[in-house]
Order: structure tokens, then sequence, then C-alpha cells
């Protein structure tokens, strides 16, 4: 992608974003955040939203940002009622919705299936989520919610905690934040390590990191927590699973040594790896980093559609 | 015609036309038959010559084929398998042209992505991937992102 030629453009992954085109997203956003007139921006255009699986905080916050911006929204939210359920093939469905509507919103549980579909129409997709794949409008807004909080994206020192095997979060923020020079700290169990691949990408690109299993070894360094779910269905022993669910949950009184800038993320939803208690300290971001979701959806729509460049 | 005398006591046969691919990966050769469809080529004979000591590479397989020559897209699929192979056409017992296998930064439409959850194993549409090592040869799928080693994209 090239930077300012965003308009008609799809949103498929994030590996297809330069640097320059990730600071340009943010800059939109963060311009957006502050506009007071900007419910005409997309006036008359219509998103449609394939949601070919249920995910009603995406959706939500998609059609939230659409129709901030005046935009209308069309579409459907539960597959059964989707003629895919009739073994209509993706290229027919989306030539068929192109012809309703400005820009697509897709989402779905088979990986690739938005670059497909963007690849059978003229009008811009935007993924919003593809099984283990990617979910590029989580990532810009992991990115947004980093710089806000920290000013700046460069240097920053972040561990992920939980599942870094599965974690699709996790896997697209490591290598979004690669063009930043950041040091990482990866901290899980054993059986859910990051998966080697990335951290030989990692290793090409000379990024410092490190591997550790306890996250009270890394807290008085890192920036930002980044917190992931550990999702009982990944271990085949129920066991294993008993071993590792109460190991990664954050406490409150685990913070004290926290830097003061140091912010907790989680792509939400959780379920129990951050206690309640940290909600109200400082340290807590996570419900703001949902709400940054807005900004960014609005970035991308607003781009894609050409209303702003 | 009858084989050079000069010709040396090799462990894989020499063939009097056809083609030879040398410094495939050690125990890959079945592999390189497979994909080329060589076990079903009529009554040529096939050599094998699997683990054989190499300078080069410590261990590497060799395969011989007999009344064959290799077609562009044919070459294309040894690179998934042996990046490194060296290709020789035999005329007459002789090497009549020397190939080494050029490594694409994309191959298209070519193979099955190991993953069944990607879409291009639920749709009609062909298998893409991008090269992002070359030693050791990793790909990426177009379509599910997900990265896999040459011998593991089901030709
Ligand atoms: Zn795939």
């Amino acid at each position: 992608m090239v930077t300012g030629g965003f308009k008609g453009r799809s949103i498929i992954s994030i590996a297809d974003f330069s640097r320059e085109d990730i600071e340009y997203v943010l800059a939109i956003a963060k311009r957006l955040e502050g506009m007071k007139k900007k419910s005409g921006l997309l006036r008359d255009r219509i998103m449609a939203t394939l949601f070919f699986e249920p995910s009603t905080r995406t959706r939500l916050s998609f059609e939230s940002a659409m129709e901030s911006l005046g935009g209308k929204v069309i579409g459907f939210a539960d597959p059964n009622v989707s003629s895919y359920k009739k073994g209509e093939s993706l290229y027919d469905t989306v030539r068929m919705v192109e012809q309703y509507c400005d820009v697509i919103v897709m989402r779905h549980f088979v990986e690739g299936a938005p670059r497909l579909a963007a690849e059978s129409t003229t009008k811009p997709v935007l993924n919003a989520g593809d099984g283990a794949n990617q979910h590029p409008s989580q990532t810009l807004l992991d990115l947004y919610t980093i710089q806000k909080t920290q000013g700046k994206l460069k240097g920053v020192k972040v561990a992920f905690v939980g599942d870094l095997k599965y974690g699709r979060t996790v896997h697209s923020l490591t290598i979004a934040l690669s063009h930043f020079s950041p040091t990482f700290f990866f901290v899980s169990p054993p059986s859910l390590r990051i998966p080697s691949y990335y951290l030989e990408d990692l290793r090409q690109k000379k990024i410092p990191y490190k591997e550790c299993e306890d996250v009270m070894e890394v807290m008085r360094q890192v920036d930002i927590l980044y917190m992931t779910r550990i999702q009982q269905e990944r271990f085949p022993d129920p066991a294993d699973y008993e071993k590792v669910k109460n190991v990664y949950i954050l406490k409150k009184e685990m913070l004290a040594n926290a830097k003061v800038n140091m912010k907790i993320l989680h792509p939400l939803p959780r379920v129990n790896e951050i206690s309640t208690d940290v909600d109200t300290t400082p340290y807590a971001y996570y419900f703001q980093q949902a709400g940054n979701g807005i900004p960014i959806r609005q970035a991308l729509l607003a781009l894609v559609l050409g209303a702003l460049k | 015609m009858n084989p050079p005398k000069n010709l040396k006591p090799y462990k894989v046969y020499a063939i009097e036309k056809g083609t030879v691919i040398d410094h495939i990966p050690a125990r890959k050769a079945l592999k390189v038959i497979e994909i080329l469809r060589a076990n079903e080529a009529g009554d040529s004979i096939v050599t094998l010559g699997i683990n054989m000591t190499s300078k080069k590479m410590g261990h590497k397989d060799v395969v011989k084929i007999e009344n064959k020559e290799l077609t562009d897209a044919e070459l294309n699929k040894i690179a998934l398998i042996a990046p490194d192979a060296k290709i020789s056409k035999i005329k007459n017992f002789k090497v009549v042209e020397k190939m080494h296998v050029v490594v694409p930064d994309t191959f298209k439409n070519i193979g099955t992505c190991p993953n069944p959850l990607c879409v291009t194993r639920n749709q009609k549409v062909g298998a893409t991937f991008y090269i992002i090592y070359k030693h050791p040869l990793k790909l990426k799928c177009h379509y599910c992102e997900r990265v896999f080693a040459g011998d593991e994209v089901v030709l």
C-alpha cells in the first residue's frame, strides 16, 4: 500500500501496511478525534456488514464509526440468515452485495475470505477478522492506543502475556510494532509460546526480545502490558489447563513496581486474567482501548471512501 | 547404443537420454518423483539414489528419469522440494545442458494450502504462495497468510 492511495483500497492485513501507512492512519484517527464537524463526512454512503461469524463488539464499533460520520449501515450479523448456508459462493455473495453499498465490512471464520472478497469486487473491503489470521482494525487501534498513552510509538517496551501461540492480536501487533524499534517480552507457559516463525523474523530485523514464564520478571521495565485470554479449548488435556490458568492472572498487588507510564491493554472480552481490582488503578486502560476503535474505524472508512486525504 | 567404455562405475546407473536431478535434500527424492509423476511415466526407467554422500550437502538424493524433459512448471515444483537442485539434460549418455532450479518469488496457482481453514480449501480459488525465506525454503499463503516449509505444501 502507498500512503495517500487509500481511496478505493481494501484493508485486509496489517502485513500490507508500511510504517508510513500506519503513521498515516493514526494521524487521520487523531485528526478525526479532534474534529468538531464530522457528522457529514460520509453522508449518503452505505456500509454493508457481512458477518459470517458473530462478533457483536466489532460490528457495533464499525456501525458506530459509520453512523457518527453520517453514513448508513446495512447487513447481517448472523450467518444463518445469509445465503452462505445455501451454498452460494463467496464471489457471488460479494458481487450481489456490492450493488447495494459503497464499502463492505467482512468477518469470516474462513481464513483469507476477506482477501478473496476484495479480489472479487471493486468496492473496498475491510477485514473485521478472519479466523486466526488478521484483524487489522484491532491492530491499528492497539497501535493508536500505545501512541496515545506513551506519546510515541518508537522504542516502546511491550510485554505480551498469556496465550502467545494462538493469539492473533499478539502476532499482528508484533509484526506492526516491528516498524518502530520496540523491545518485546513474551510471557507465557511453555505450551503457549509464540511460534518460532515470529521470533526468527525479529532476529532478522535485529529487534531485542526475551521469553519468560513469569510476568514479575519484566514488570519494572515495561511500558505496555498486553494481556490475553488463555482459552481452555486450546488445551487437549484439561490437567494442563488447570496448571496454567491461575498463573497468568494479573492482580493489583503485582503492579507495585510498575513504571508510572505503564498501561495495561487487553483485546477484550476478559475472563479472569485481569482481576477487577486492577480496573481502578491508573494502569488500567483496556476499556479506553476499545473506545479507540472508533476513531480508527472512522479513519479507515473515511480514507477508503475518499472523504479524507 | 552401448555405454562408453570410460564410464565411471557410479552408484546410480547412467541413462542414455533423459534428465538427472542432483542435489536433492536427503530423503526427498520420493517426493520429487511424486510431483513429477515419474512413477506413472510408462516404460521409462526411474533411478533413485537416496542418502548418497555429498561433499557440499553431507547427504543428498539423486533422481534419474529416462526419456524425460522437464517443463518450466515442473522446474517450479521441484523448487519447492529441492531449491538447490542441479538439473542435467542427458543425450547419448552425455550432459548436453545444465540447469539450476530458480526459486521464483511467487508460486501462483500451485499446490494446496496445508491450512484446512484456508479459503483456498473452501472456495474455488487456486493457492498462491510467496517466498519469505529461500534457505530453508519458507512460503506464505497469499490468503490465510500462514507460513509453511516448501515440502509441506501439497502439490
Ligand atoms: Zn492458505
